[in-house]
């Protein structure tokens, strides 16, 4: 790419769906929108977009992701994930707790923490784990991550359920006091014991240990009157049955500070899949049926979810060539999410792209207590924006992927949607829908000067 | 049909001709020289994840008695149990040489891996998978079945099906491939099944399999049935609260000699009692309802070998393969399916 002066002119984009118009993007903020942006006085030298057809979009930020370093490097780096998610449309990633050693700790999330702004491909929020070595048994310092330079707003056991109540209760209460959040991974371990996939017709007909939808609704049911009780901030990770979509919208309807995700598998594939006992389609939670599937379809698009999370799981292959029961669960997501949640719910006609930059990347931001994510695309804000063209089509190829995971549910199917451009803090990460160079900060405070 | 993973998509003129096949079979058993040249040369490899010795040697004696050379690999005291995946040890058999693999395995769908991944291409014989089917052992029920149900009508049991037995198969359907395997198969031959069990031990997801279900024995025994197949019931069981005690369970679902009886009572005098063993004498089936003339149980240990041979034979031959695409290739597979038969002929 050309040497440019860190100024880009976005001519003619579809602004959240709505009307084109141009974007003026300079010293990482959005310089000006509209009429004003080509004659605004840093437009002259700018790098023009012709973006005539494509939607702007904020950055989608993901609530939910593996990231796999420290620890799992054979399966994914911070580096490769994150390449994968500014390729995905990302500016931000939510990294999972679920490291080795835990993220339950300051210098593990720093660590994490620093590596992301090393990579510096997209925002990488490191999540704490709410219990020590994800053990269930004591707090985590959650204060100590808190107040790190990581600033942790989320804390999760994601893999593993917190499922003693009282500590579940302690944790929801602890959090209050730096406005964090207790993302639920709602599984009741006895109802689950050796589960495989979900529990009904097909684990029936394929003697599959069953995954009942009650383990997880039970768990959302008990977790919503405590974070009532206690008025705290509940999120509940991965919601995948009819029943949980059910129970949070009883709970909003009550008041009770809760928000829910999705993640783009569970809204488009359905435990038929496993008939084929690939474990490609093995997950935790597993893939439900199609009334779930439209059941969780309906709740996105009323606002019961309020995001997607892509719960990006990325393993190496000898743990998906194996027996079903052997194999590890986990799906990879951040390079397929825009394009299922496109199909999913837009080309049904179930949401607009401007509910799409709600759910992706507006609602995240602010469940992860993001300040400079998930903005308006307004003259002033910080530019983290996305160009997708939505009549592209492309089939699922995951050798092509950047990340190291080939885990994808996805493969050879032919979705909608590409990425084009992918600006992180103004800087293009993505270009003509290749991986362009990473946001250095140096770079950007030298900008002026070169 | 390359291989043989499950009854569910085995079409019901597969299901016969591998029925009449076996009946071919039993004749061999009854000779004085019990086997046939028609896989010499042919490598059949029993690939046991988990220990059986009763189908393991059904299947060997099967494979011997059509000639073929038999190697047995159990996965205990192999590289398997040094942590060798399911991909190599598939790979390290086909580059010995492996035309049939027929494999146990405790986890539900390995025989499905092996046949869908490009690890192995040797015909794939389902010989149990965790909790999911057991193919062969419901082709030897069925073709004991069909005897007794053919001897009943007085007509001979080639070509025949199932069509109006009443068959109850009881006790732990939940964790029972057995039961999986059978309820398919006696579907696709006509026959009528009733499950009976503990609500505990069906699987949720039963009503819409294509039977009745029961939790009453008794009432099952008095509304008429041509065959009770008794499931073993394993003891660890008892220790995760599907029954309360083995003794409430005997008494429930248990066919003990008061059941027996009612046979009887209940002119049933044609009803038999099947079992496809290892049996918990005293548990799910008493030692009189075993041992009467109304068990099939040791019919269907020799009617295994009879049924297992037509399996191979039937796979290895290419009988019954897909019908290949081009008409050199449909040709060459009529030669050979002729030669088979030719083979079989002579002897």
């Amino acid at each position: 790419m050309a040497e440019n002066n860190g100024t880009y002119l976005i001519r003619g984009a579809s602004i959240l769906g709505a009307g084109a118009e141009d974007l003026l993007i300079s010293d990482g903020v959005i310089a000006a929108r509209g009429a004003a942006a080509a004659t605004h006085k840093d437009a002259d030298g700018a790098t023009v977009i012709e973006a005539a057809g494509l939607v702007a979009l904020p950055g989608m930020v993901d609530v939910h992701t593996h990231l796999r370093e420290p620890g799992r490097e054979d399966a994914e780096t911070v580096e490769t994930g994150t390449r994968a998610a500014a390729l995905g449309g990302f500016t931000a990633v939510h990294a999972m707790a679920n490291s080795n050693p835990v993220a339950d700790t300051a210098g593990v999330v720093e660590q994490v923490h620093s590596l992301g702004r090393a990579a510096g491909w997209v925002d990488v929020r490191p999540v704490g784990a709410v219990t020590v070595g994800l053990a269930g048994e004591q707090l985590a310092e959650l204060g100590a991550m808190a107040d790190s330079r990581a600033q942790v707003r989320m804390f999760s056991d994601d893999g593993i359920c917190v499922h003693d109540p009282v500590l579940m209760r302690r944790a929801l209460e602890y959090v209050k006091a730096f406005d964090g959040v207790v993302a639920q991974h709602a599984q009741e371990p006895r109802l689950t014991a050796g589960a495989q996939m979900n529990e009904g017709a097909v684990s029936a007909v394929l003697g599959l240990t069953g995954w009942p939808a009650v383990a997880e609704e039970s768990i959302i049911a008990r977790d919503v009157l405590l974070a009532q009780h206690v008025d705290s901030r509940l999120h509940v990770c991965h919601v995948s049955t009819a029943g949980s979509v059910e129970i949070i919208r009883w709970a909003k309807e009550r008041g009770i500070n809760v928000t829910a995700e999705v993640t783009p598998h569970h809204l488009l594939l359905t435990d038929d899949l496993v008939r084929s006992y690939n474990p490609v389609y093995k997950v935790n939670p597993p893939l439900r049926t199609d009334a779930d599937v439209q059941a969780l379809r309906a709740g996105l698009a009323d606002g019961t979810i309020d995001v997607v999370g892509t719960d990006h799981a990325p393993h190496p292959s000898e743990h998906k060539e194996c027996e079903w029961a052997q194999a590890a669960m986990g799906m990879t997501g951040l390079e397929t999410a825009l394009s299922v949640v496109q199909h999913t719910m837009i080309e049904t006609g179930l949401m607009t792209w401007a509910d799409f930059a709600r759910v992706t990347s507006t609602a995240a931001a602010q469940i992860g207590r993001m300040t400079d994510q998930g903005r308006p695309l307004d003259a002033g804000e910080p530019a983290n924006i996305i160009l997708v063209d939505p009549a592209a089509r492309w089939t699922v190829d995951p050798a092509k992927m950047a990340t190291m995971g080939r885990n994808s549910p996805f493969a050879g199917l032919e979705l909608p949607g590409k990425v084009v451009a992918t600006f992180y803090k103004g800087h293009p990460t993505v270009l003509d829908g290749k991986l362009n160079t990473p946001y250095r900060e140096s770079a950007a405070s030298a900008a002026g000067a070169s | 049909m390359k291989h043989l993973l499950s009854t569910e998509d085995l079409s019901v003129a597969n299901a016969i001709r591998i029925l009449d096949t076996a009946e071919e079979m039993a004749a061999v058993g009854d000779r004085e020289v019990k086997k046939l040249p028609a896989l010499r040369g042919r490598t059949v490899v029993n690939l046991f994840f988990e220990d059986s010795t009763r189908t393991r040697i059904s299947f060997e004696a099967a494979a011997k008695r059509l000639s073929a050379d038999v190697i047995n690999f159990a996965a205990k005291g192999s590289s398997v149990s040094k942590g060798e995946s399911l991909k190599d040890t598939a790979q390290t058999l086909a580059a010995m040489g492996a035309d049939a693999v027929v494999i146990r395995h405790w986890a539900s769908g390995a025989p499905h891996r092996l046949a869908a991944t490009d690890w192995i291409d040797a015909a794939v014989i389902n010989a149990g998978d965790g909790t999911h089917e057991h193919p062969t052992q419901a082709l030897l029920d069925a073709f004991t079945m069909r005897r007794h149900w053919s001897k009943l009508a007085g007509s001979s049991s080639i070509g025949a099906d199932l069509k109006g037995m009443r068959v109850a198969i009881a006790g732990d359907v939940l964790h029972s491939r057995v039961a999986r395997s059978n309820v398919w198969l006696l579907r696709t031959l006509g026959a009528d099944v009733t499950l009976v069990a503990p609500p505990t031990l069906l699987p949720i997801g039963v009503e819409h399999w294509p039977c009745k279900v029961s939790y009453n024995m008794d009432d099952t025994l008095a509304q008429g049935v041509d065959a009770v197949m008794m499931l073993r019931v394993q003891g660890e069981r008892m220790n995760a609260s599907f029954f309360p005690s083995t003794r409430e369970y005997s008494r429930r679902w248990g066919f003990d000699d008061n059941r027996l009886r009612a046979l009887d009572s209940l002119g049933l005098k044609d009803t038999i009692i099947m079992h496809p063993g290892p049996m918990n004498r005293g548990l799910e089936i008493s030692s009189a309802a075993a041992d009467s003339p109304r068990s099939t149980v040791l019919a269907q240990v020799r009617n295994g070998v009879s049924v297992r041979m037509a399996t191979l034979y039937l796979l290895l031959s290419g009988d019954t393969r897909e019908p290949a695409v081009t008409a050199g290739a449909a040709h060459i597979n009529a030669a050979r399916s002729n030669a088979a038969h030719s083979t079989k002929e002579s002897n």
